[in-house]
């Protein structure tokens, strides 16, 4: 379940879908109905946070994405995994170009999809138990929610090549250390940290923070766009079938352990 | 026994509220610690700030016991 409140000036969203915000139909749409009624006008700051115990978010509801695919005819498939991606991206994209000062809240685990969502986040503040990985080459595709065009314009570094290419997680100090968080905080610890970050960006003109926010932080519209058929092209093989059977079908205590 | 493992006993003992005593080489650390995948990821976090040290998850794919772990955490140190 998503819920949002509205205080001086300050969004929070709050993710509290079990077991730890798998995005699938159900948060997108949570996630759009958000997007459609927020007021930018009357606000400067919007905090994301998850008040589930698992963590920020496990990424892509890979079990929804499995019976969808499976419900459908063959051809039927990549125009279908399309539509979800066109969706998705029209979500993250929204979020990313909020003229709102966005800040990400990370505990736990922020894996794939989940880890894409925290990147359209102005600022994150990590807590000591945050994990953050890009598992998805370990399904046969890569991020397909809007993910490397915005770490390639935030980070590109060795750090997150060694992420993508090895689907490894790394801990909050060494996500601070190769730039991609900006703040460490206590477990615990996180909320208060953005509360004080988002009293900060109302002090301040609007105007200015708004442009501020647009020239420091462009949508790279064509590497979206150029993600958007890779990631189509890759998870209408039969490798993503197989990886998505196997992951449904096990009974491993740890599939969330790459 | 590995230079790391009764720091780790400490460390997963206290974390978890556990008796420390219960901790054992060979001893699973998912049935003994009672945790699931996502508590684990925690803990990685944790041994990985304790002891200054990066453990890539590849490394730790087969690892199930304290013993093990403790290897896998002194190899890095």
């Amino acid at each position: 379940m998503v819920r949002w409140t509205l205080r001086d000036g300050v969004y929070e969203l709050e993710l509290g879908r079990d077991p730890c915000n798998e995005i699938g139909t159900t948060m997108l749409a949570e996630l759009e109905r958000f997007l459609d009624v927020i007021d930018t006008e009357n606000a400067s700051a919007l905090i994301i946070h998850s008040s589930v115990r698992g963590g920020f978010s496990a990424g892509a509801d890979l079990r929804e994405l499995y019976n969808g695919l499976m419900d459908v005819p063959e051809k039927e498939q990549e125009p279908r995994l399309r539509d979800f991606i066109d969706r998705i991206h029209s979500v993250m994209d929204r979020l990313d170009m909020l003229p709102l000062t966005t800040i990400g809240v990370i505990h736990g685990i922020c894996f794939g999809g989940g880890f894409e969502l925290a990147l359209t986040c102005d600022i994150l503040i990590a807590e000591k138990s945050a994990r953050f990985a890009f598992p998805e080459l370990r399904l046969g595709i890569v991020p397909g929610f809007g993910g490397i065009p915005r770490l390639r314009r935030d980070v590109s570094n060795a750090v997150v090549r060694d992420l993508l290419l090895t689907g490894r997680s790394i801990n909050a100090k060494k996500a601070v250390a190769c730039g991609m968080v900006s703040q460490m905080v206590p477990v615990g610890a996180g909320l208060r940290a953005a509360r004080k970050s988002a009293e900060q960006a109302n002090k301040f003109d609007p105007e200015a923070r708004r442009t501020c926010k647009a020239f420091m932080k462009p949508l790279p519209r064509e590497q979206l766009d150029e993600e958007k058929e890779i990631f189509v092209r890759l998870a209408s093989r039969p490798v993503l079938q197989a990886a998505l059977k196997k992951f449904v079908e096990s009974d491993d205590p740890r599939p969330y352990l790459p | 026994m590995s230079a790391s493992f009764d720091r780790l006993t400490q460390l997963c003992a206290k974390r978890y509220s556990v008796d420390a005593s219960i901790i054992k080489a060979e001893g699973d650390i998912f049935e003994t610690l009672g945790i699931d995948s996502f508590q684990a990821a925690e803990l990685m976090s944790e041994l990985e700030m304790e002891f200054d040290v990066e453990i890539p998850d590849y490394e730790l794919q087969d690892i199930k016991t304290f013993g093990a772990l403790s290897a896998a955490i002194d190899a890095r140190i």
